[in-house]
């Protein structure tokens, strides 16, 4: 346990809980407008799907654009559960109120499901390289888009009606949750061989690493986690449809994990942060938008093509060497 | 004992013969030599080997049993180690970590004990910076452990190179054209710690030079290829006289 327990997660955690803290209370007591809050929320599924496609197309060098099509499996399949099986399940829930835990049953339901989805689409199309993986999961990303749109039971194009039963809390704690899995998954020996595959695939197959296994276990881990984010905004946003999640989505997240860096965890969570607010100060302009987020990218490309913060993190090493050897955040 | 044998090994890339009827075998324990002229076909014997290439015909026998046809991490699980005519490290990451992921096969934790950080990952990573360090010590590159990989000079970048394949744990090394691009003096350093490790670790060693000199001076058999096919072989003395050798080396005598 001493592992754990350093200087430098112990400030981690208190920082994370006193800003908790400050933000549920302006949250309940209504201090925060309602905008901002609806922001909040986003900043955290944005987090959550940056940092997963960071581990597919960052750490493991795989360029993935279908990450809005994991992400709508899983908003589908918790909306599955929290409104058309709700019915069904609530009464087996031996609570005065089960609406907490049909939640959790569609999160990880969704979740599951978007990881499999993953599993499956990564077996065959990850022998592609480059831009050919690229063009297949985007084709992907279309495909789950049109099932949704020409399902009646889910409501075609018009989607479903989902009650709001997401809050902060669900938010914030499951998005740090996620970042510190991810995390953790890539500072170990299992993130190291990923990490080989971007650097050199050859060299990893010829040092005993089995690429294709390390291939899928990233792309499934994206996909769960990026369903996982769908599964909070579809109990959060009260509406989904197909179209909210287009290549668009997709690109959006993208966008993010390139502003970061590829290959940074603490650079895709700040993309995500400046990406949520930058949509928000356009909130009146949207038609300008996209336009803002080209012009971004390419004068980023110009001036710093490795992404704000390249393949490194921010970190509180600075604060003393204290516990700093075993975490790399 | 015999660790590694070839029967009829062949390539085909559309309608060329790169390697043809390829035959060799190496005892344990012992320094092979590979040589021939550019184009030969040397570097396909080694990817044949190592399972980069399917051979189009023919076995491969290590320790008994047919690798051909097994994936490169599956050939290097069972023993077999190589390094790169042109090097190809982990550029982007530390010298240690190179290391490390050579290990990675070799692991202790799953999965599991990374994600939540159970007592397992902690002993398992702690073997891991044990072993790294002192393979490095010996291949002296302890010094340079957190230096990122593309930033060393060449000569230490080939030296990490072999000390990742060390890594690897094989019981037989394939080396190509490990000397490429040094000066005599990093040559005879590296021959000197070719020699050392592999009586250090009772290692079976086949390697590519191109330097006629070098193989000759620690090979205790050579092997000639020429346009895919063994010319000749024996020990350095025979292959040096073999006037076949020098005819694919330096064309023929002129009448």
């Amino acid at each position: 346990m001493r592992n754990i327990l350093t200087s430098k997660n112990i400030l981690i955690t208190a920082i994370l809980l006193a800003f908790f803290a400050a933000t549920q209370f302006a949250i309940s007591q209504a201090i925060l407008p309602p905008f901002f809050t609806l922001n909040l929320m986003l900043i955290c599924i944005y987090i959550i799907l940056s940092v997963s496609l960071n581990l597919i197309n960052g750490f493991t060098g795989q360029f993935s654009i279908g990450h809005a099509g994991f992400m709508s499996v899983g908003a589908y399949f918790s909306a599955i559960i929290t409104v058309k099986l709700a019915p069904k399940i609530a009464p087996l829930i031996p609570l005065a109120d089960p609406k907490p835990v049909l939640l959790l049953i569609g999160l990880i339901l969704g979740a599951i499901i978007a990881g499999l989805t993953g599993f499956l689409i990564g077996l065959p199309t990850l022998r592609l390289k480059g831009d050919y993986l690229a063009i297949a999961t985007l084709g992907f990303g279309e495909i789950v888009r049109i099932v949704f749109l020409n399902s009646d039971y889910l409501g075609r194009a018009s989607g479903l009606i989902v009650p709001k039963s997401a809050s902060w809390p669900w938010f914030f704690f499951i998005m740090v949750i996620s970042v510190i899995i991810i995390k953790n998954f890539v500072t170990s020996t299992h993130g190291r061989a990923c990490i080989s595959i971007r650097e050199n695939e050859i060299a990893a197959e010829a040092m005993g690493i089995n690429t294709t296994r390390y291939k899928v276990m990233a792309f499934s881990i994206g996909a769960l986690f990026a369903g996982l984010a769908g599964g909070l905004y579809a109990n959060y946003m009260f509406i989904i449809q197909p179209m909210t999640f287009g290549f668009l989505k997709s690109f959006d997240i993208l966008v993010m994990v390139v502003l970061g860096g590829m290959g940074s965890i603490t650079g895709s969570i700040v993309g995500a942060i400046m990406m949520t607010f930058i949509s928000a100060a356009l909130a009146d302009y949207p038609q300008w938008r996209l336009v803002i987020t080209a012009v971004l990218l390419v004068v980023m490309m110009l001036f710093r093509p490795q992404g704000l913060l390249g393949n490194k993190e921010l970190s509180l090493n600075f604060l003393g060497k204290k516990g700093g050897r075993n975490g790399a955040a | 004992m015999e660790l590694l044998k070839t029967e009829k090994l062949s390539k085909v890339f559309g309608g060329l013969k790169a390697v043809a009827d390829f035959e060799i075998y190496l005892n344990q324990g012992e320094l092979v030599g590979l040589i021939g002229p550019n184009g030969a076909g040397k570097t396909t014997v080694f990817n044949l080997l190592t399972g980069v290439y399917e051979p189009s015909e023919g076995v491969i026998l290590f320790e008994g049993k047919n690798v051909a046809g097994l994936k490169p991490y599956q050939v290097t699980q069972r023993g077999m180690a190589r390094t790169f005519q042109n090097i190809r490290l982990f550029s982007d990451l530390s010298v240690k970590d190179n290391v490390k992921i050579a290990y990675h096969q070799h692991t202790s934790y799953g999965v599991a004990s990374a994600i939540f950080r159970l007592p397992g990952f902690y002993r398992g990573e702690k073997e891991f910076e044990d072993k790294a360090q002192e393979l490095l010590k010996i291949f002296k590159l302890d010094d340079k452990r957190d230096e990122i990989a593309k930033n060393l000079p060449y000569g230490e970048q080939r030296r990490l190179e072999i000390a990742r394949a060390m890594a690897a744990q094989p019981k037989l090394l394939l080396l190509d054209e490990p000397a490429a691009g040094m000066n005599p003096q990093e040559t005879h350093e590296l021959m000197e710690m070719i020699s050392w490790i592999r009586k250090e670790f009772n290692l079976t060693i086949l390697l590519i030079e191109h330097d006629m000199s070098l193989v000759m001076g620690v090979c205790e058999r050579i092997y000639v290829l020429d346009y895919g096919t063994i010319i000749a072989d024996g020990a350095p003395a025979e292959i040096k006289a073999n006037p076949k050798v020098i005819e694919a080396y330096l064309g023929e005598e002129v009448h």
